[in-house]
């Protein structure tokens, strides 16, 4: 046998493999999630356009073949955004080598305070893979609306701090908006909806 | 100075102690940490447990790691995360209040530096009384890291 059609055998096979488990993926419009809220029927998120820490402008195309998992705060936030932030690098680890392919995305609502530099080693604290997104405020406006976020500034004596929706975002690695986890979830509880999102494919 | 001069004083010293001793014994704060930082960032958040015997006020929280120290109280409603500044928080008598990620916490603003885990960052909190009286308590939170857990508990 020569080596040449071994390697078509081989290639023969994999296509064979490849088509076995398109048949075994779950497309299904809608999934069955155990703690978060199905998305899927949910158009948002999907055109927002920002700059990442190193000042490349970034899509949620940037992240095909990746399991975005995006959520909004800023790093001046003492509370939900570093437990959130916590809980998806927790999750992460849970999952073991499926979680490789999570991409946690930070979102920040606070430009103005929230630098490249502060915004880079802040996520990376967290976990090495994180990555934070930022724009002007505009920017920044037009993609908190797209996903829905609610956010404000609160006066906070010569300051302020902000009020926000803390909803992580979910999109399967076709760029599919998948599902809400909500900041009352546990690391394990996100864990189990996350492996649920990557049997679609 | 003499023998007897220096044994007064001892003995002054010890009742001023013993004063401060008995002062502080009326609130009692536990379990008192830090959120570490990055460098650059200006804000953190330190959270405690604060009990009091009688029924007392917490009014004010100062830190010499930060030029501006209040305190907020975070609410969760539909997912809504809203945060803002109180006045003071009350302090039921002989009921541990928890000042954790999930409530009240005392923002630390204006940061002087990077706080590095392990850091103890010292804190003065003001309590008042029913009876208007004010004490301060000092206390040393020990910095955790940023995701909140205490060294060598996580990884």
């Amino acid at each position: 046998m020569s080596t040449l059609f071994t390697r078509r055998k081989v290639l023969t096979g994999m296509g064979l493999l490849g088509l076995g488990l398109l048949a075994g993926c779950d497309n299904s419009p809608k999934l069955n999630f155990k703690y978060g809220k199905d998305l899927s029927d949910k158009i948002m998120g999907r055109t927002f356009k920002l700059k990442n820490t190193q000042g490349e402008t970034v899509t949620l195309s940037s992240y095909r073949g990746l399991m975005p998992v995006v959520f909004f705060g800023f790093t001046q936030c003492p509370a939900v955004c570093p437990t959130t932030l916590a809980r998806a690098a927790q999750a992460k680890k849970l999952m073991g080598r499926d979680g490789e392919i999570m991409q946690v995305i930070f979102i920040t609502l606070d430009p103005e305070r929230d630098t490249p530099e502060i915004l880079d080693r802040y996520v990376k604290a967290f976990d090495p893979s994180f990555e934070a997104l930022y724009g002007t405020p505009e920017e920044i406006a037009v993609a908190a609306k797209e996903f829905g976020i609610f956010y404000e500034k609160v006066p906070a004596g010569d300051t302020y701090t902000l009020s926000h929706t803390a909803t992580s975002f979910v999109f399967d690695t076709r760029g599919n908006l998948r599902l809400g986890l909500s900041a009352s979830l546990n690391a394990k509880e996100c864990a189990e909806d996350l492996l649920t999102v990557m049997e679609v494919c | 100075m003499t023998a007897v001069q220096h044994l007064k004083r001892t003995l002054i010293g010890l009742s001023l102690l013993g004063l401060a001793a008995h002062a502080s014994a009326q609130v009692q704060v536990s379990d008192a940490w830090v959120r570490a930082t990055v460098p650059g960032q200006p804000s953190s958040g330190a959270f405690m447990t604060v009990t009091a015997d009688s029924d007392s006020k917490l009014l004010r929280v100062a830190s010499p790691v930060a030029k501006d120290v209040q305190i907020h109280e975070m609410s969760m409603k539909d997912d809504v995360m809203r945060m803002g500044p109180v006045d003071s928080i009350t302090l039921p008598a002989g009921t541990p209040v928890k000042l954790d990620p999930d409530g009240y916490h005392v923002m630390l603003m204006g940061l002087t530096g990077q706080i590095k885990e392990g850091d103890q960052v010292p804190l003065t909190l003001t309590v008042e009384n029913a009876k208007g009286e004010r004490q301060t308590v000092e206390v040393k939170a020990a910095a955790r890291g940023l995701d909140g857990m205490a060294p060598g508990k996580m990884h």
